[in-house]
């Protein structure tokens, strides 16, 4: 069986009309199909490694928004025994310190990412 | 009280720019505007009438607990919203564009037109914001 890693750099897309964000759902609906499935998290989507966001309040008109629970999503991924890997100079560059990540997440070196790209034998690319 | 005219042209489900212009939306009738919506291209999919909600499995929610966003909905509720501040809401779609896509089945409330009614609408507007596509 072919190991995958799921890149996700693209963030908050489509996160509030989806509830999530569907690179890492169809990466968690791989794996709960039996697939080998890692991610890295890195551009703007590092920001998903964030414990402590809320995107709870939308409102139109009358109707309330549920939006994205990444935090659950994230937490839900790492039970799932899915590799969570973040760049670590990319959580850097957006001031986001080891303390605020959801635990779980290894932070990795961006030196450190054709290599772990070596260790897959198919790069999926969000 | 302002008119304005707001174009989308993103499909539902696929970028940031919708839930914004929808905020904006809300927010101009919520100080009392008058609103134009123009729907471009892939945005005419977002009055949509066949649009369903599923369960989710990866989240382990039922259809219920889901409660997935269907666009159709939020555009009900702004026209809704409209009425309720007694204000006006036009939200049109562009005929072609709604027959290149076969989403004909729009939900009440949402109107056919073309880019002339499109530019009328901007010559009657106080203000104009087109968000476009990349």
């Amino acid at each position: 069986m072919a190991r995958y890693l799921s890149i996700v750099e693209t963030a908050g897309r489509a996160s509030i009309e989806e509830q999530d964000d569907t690179a890492l759902w169809f990466s968690h609906a791989m794996k709960n199909g039996g697939a080998d499935v890692s991610i890295l998290l890195r551009g703007d989507a590092v920001n998903y490694a964030l414990l402590n966001q809320d995107a709870k309040g939308l409102r139109f008109g009358a109707r309330a928004v549920k939006g994205p629970d990444l935090v659950r999503d994230i937490k839900a991924i790492i039970a799932t025994k899915i590799p969570l890997y973040a760049v670590a100079g990319d959580l850097a560059d957006r001031g986001i310190q080891s303390s605020q990540l959801v635990p779980g997440i290894e932070q990795i070196q961006r030196s450190g990412i054709a290599r772990l790209i070596e260790g897959h034998d198919r790069i999926l690319s969000w | 009280m302002a008119t304005i005219t707001i174009g989308i042209m993103n499909p539902p489900y696929e970028s940031a720019n919708t839930p914004t212009a929808f905020r904006m939306v809300d927010a101009a009738i919520r100080k009392g505007h008058d609103v134009n919506v123009f729907c471009y291209e892939g945005a005419t999919a977002l009055g949509y009438a066949g649009q369903k909600q599923h369960p989710n499995a990866v989240h382990g929610a039922s259809i219920e607990e889901e409660d997935h966003p269907n666009p159709k909905e939020w555009i009900k509720a702004l026209l809704a919203f409209a009425n309720e501040k007694q204000v006006k809401l036009v939200w049109c779609n562009c005929g072609l564009c709604v027959d290149e896509r076969g989403v004909e089945n729009q939900i009440e409330g949402v109107c056919r037109g073309s880019p002339v009614d499109a530019w009328k609408y901007c010559e009657r507007s106080d203000g104009v914001l087109l968000i476009g596509t990349e």
